[in-house]
């Protein structure tokens, strides 16, 4: 079996973002492996825990420092990288992303792919079930829970879905896309660093994919990114003083009359 | 030139409901067409056609049922096998989705389907001097606001944050078309099965769809103590959420999770309980109504975000907070 795992590379969580002339300063910023991304690693590496004859290949498209994430998820144990790079590649819109991974996963040959839910920069959500579209195959989304039957040809998801969870089944070759609580994603050893070092880490460009702008439309055209805000900055707030009993008063007095939001 | 003015709402529904975030799905697309001189429609699949009336009453011109007995339980497949022809065969101008998990996924596909642009999680759609339309949404978990202007005839792809596009209230008098229409869905191209849906238990309403969020963060002390916030989230019909290390110790499900990887919440009240309010769950909670901080570090970057803090132990004090408004809450119904 042969899963593909598509990774990205995202600002730190914990980074404070500042804006400049409309758009993200994200220089000094850490980077990190997108936290969704994680869970789905975790999940190729568990899989293959059972099923021995398992090659988990993570997939990556972006800039070279791209790279580090692929690497990080060797680390975890992955056996092998490739990184989509190609000067065309620059500016793509996220459906262009979505299908040159799937030239990728054509090439590679897959039975399972496993996204994070999202990546935590744009929250577009997106790539995943596009994917899923232009690789026609089933996609199951945000799943907590993965499970195969006995011959690894069905497998049998837990989804997280507004107000509670939804088991859905589907056949194989299928794409998952990863919510925390799926696993608990593992650190990488020193042995594992170590040997993530050694293995080299394989590029595709537009050639072997079989790409040229001029083949897709893009939705550059019709979404204009004019730029990005920092959300409204809320007043000063006012502390609400007194004995435990004077506060809940005071607090539930003003939420009925001033604020009006019970 | 924006040629076609309509605007196409899919319509979620489930266990013969409408979901409620889909009226604000047609409130907001109806406020679109006004603007544009345009109209609404909304596509239902397998409810019953008295159903259909509250959608034309929140604002839609009009409704069409897709009916087959498949859409007993709806997958992604199905969903995507019912809007994409008549998206192609209406060509409107936008396609309007609720943000949620069947929302976005839905909304993806269709964009992939179509090869056209896709906007997850809008929190406004306005028209701007030139009556272009123009859409924000967060990006970062919400640490910023991404501006978009929408070009040329579409379909454009939206889906829309639960919470953030509520309307004022029906107009009973409103009148539409509801028409239902007999689906054939090619069945075998069919792979998903749903074997079961679970509810959370107590019904309680899931935190991106609840106005008021009650949340604790390790200030709460120990997992038995949840339940003060239980109590009070029931007095005021919400539900419960939790910070990130909360849900790591094992004391809270992480689908309750409030932050950047956790769930993003835009209730009309938050009450943070116990939580220190790390950049990460700021992120989360921020764009929320009203923000109350209840904490014993006066110092704690939750109270910069907070409209009222109160600076002390929310184990005491939450308790008092309930009765108090089980009191106000009771005597008026």
């Amino acid at each position: 079996m042969r899963i593909i795992v598509c990774v990205k590379q995202v600002i730190d969580t914990a980074a404070r973002i500042e804006l400049k002339d409309q758009k993200l300063d994200g220089t000094a910023l850490a980077r990190v492996l997108n936290p969704y991304d994680e869970f789905a690693i975790e999940e190729a590496l568990r899989i293959r825990e059972s099923k021995h004859d398992t090659e988990i290949v993570l997939v990556s498209l972006g800039a070279e420092c791209f790279r580090d994430s692929l690497r990080a998820g060797l680390a975890m144990g992955a056996d092998r990288a490739v990184h989509l790079m190609d000067p065309l590649f620059n500016n793509i819109d996220s459906l262009t992303t979505a299908y040159l991974l799937s030239q990728a996963a054509k090439l590679l040959g897959f039975d399972i792919i496993f996204c994070g839910r999202q990546a935590v920069d744009d929250d577009m959500a997106q790539i995943g079930p596009a994917l899923a579209v232009y690789l026609e195959i089933p996609c199951i989304t945000v799943v907590t829970q993965l499970d195969f039957l006995e011959d690894w040809d069905v497998a049998v998801a837990v989804r997280q879905i507004e107000g509670g969870t939804e088991t859905i089944e589907s056949s194989l070759p299928a794409l998952f896309t990863c919510q925390k609580g799926l696993n608990q994603p593992r650190l990488p050893s020193l042995k594992g660093i170590m040997a993530a070092k050694k293995k080299e880490i394989e590029t595709f460009d537009a050639d072997k994919l079989g790409f040229s702008l001029k083949e897709k439309p893009s939705s550059n055209e019709t979404l204009i990114h004019t730029g990005l805000s920092l959300p409204d900055r809320r007043g000063e707030g006012k502390i609400i003083g007194g004995s435990p009993n004077e506060v809940a008063t005071q607090l539930v007095k003003i939420l009925r009359e001033q604020e009006k939001v019970v | 030139m924006i040629v076609s003015k309509k605007i196409l709402v899919f319509v979620e529904s489930g266990e013969n409901a409408i979901k409620p975030f889909a009226f604000e799905a047609i409130h907001a697309a109806r406020i679109l067409a006004d603007a544009l001189g345009g109209s609404v429609d909304a596509l239902c699949l397998g409810i019953e056609k008295s159903l259909a009336d509250s959608l034309v009453h929140w604002g839609a011109d009009s409704v069409k049922i897709f009916v087959n007995p498949l859409f007993e339980t709806i997958t992604l497949e199905k969903a995507l096998l019912s809007i994409e022809p008549l998206v192609n065969e209406q060509k409107p101008y936008a396609v309007f989705f609720s943000a949620t998990t069947y929302g976005k996924e839905l909304s993806a596909s269709l964009s992939a389907k179509l090869n056209v642009g896709l906007l997850t999680d809008c929190v406004s759609i306005d028209l701007g001097k030139q009556g272009e339309v123009l859409v924000r949404r967060p990006v970062y978990a919400g640490k910023a606001i991404s501006h978009v202007t929408l070009q040329g005839s579409g379909p454009h792809i939206l889906s829309l944050r639960q919470n953030v596009f509520r309307g004022p209230s029906p107009d009973i008098s409103r009148i539409g078309k509801v028409k239902l229409i007999d689906f054939k869905i090619p069945d075998d191209r069919l792979v998903l099965k749903i074997r079961e849906v679970v509810r959370e238990s107590g019904g309680q309403m899931d935190v991106t769809e609840a106005r008021v969020v009650v949340s604790g963060g390790l200030g709460m002390q120990k997992p038995e103590n949840f339940i003060l916030l239980e109590d009070l989230a029931q007095v005021l019909r919400g539900a419960v959420g939790a910070s990130r290390p909360v849900v790591d110790n094992g004391w809270r499900n992480y689908s309750n999770q409030i932050g950047q990887t956790g769930r993003t919440v835009q209730p009309d009240l938050y009450i943070a309980c116990g939580i220190s309010g790390s950049v990460q769950h700021l992120a989360g909670m921020s764009a929320a109504k009203c923000i109350i901080a209840i904490n014993k570090d006066p110092n704690a970057p939750i109270f910069s975000v907070a409209d009222y803090g109160i600076i002390g132990d929310a184990l005491e004090i939450l308790p008092l907070l309930t009765e108090e408004f089980r009191k106000v809450l009771g005597s008026s119904g």
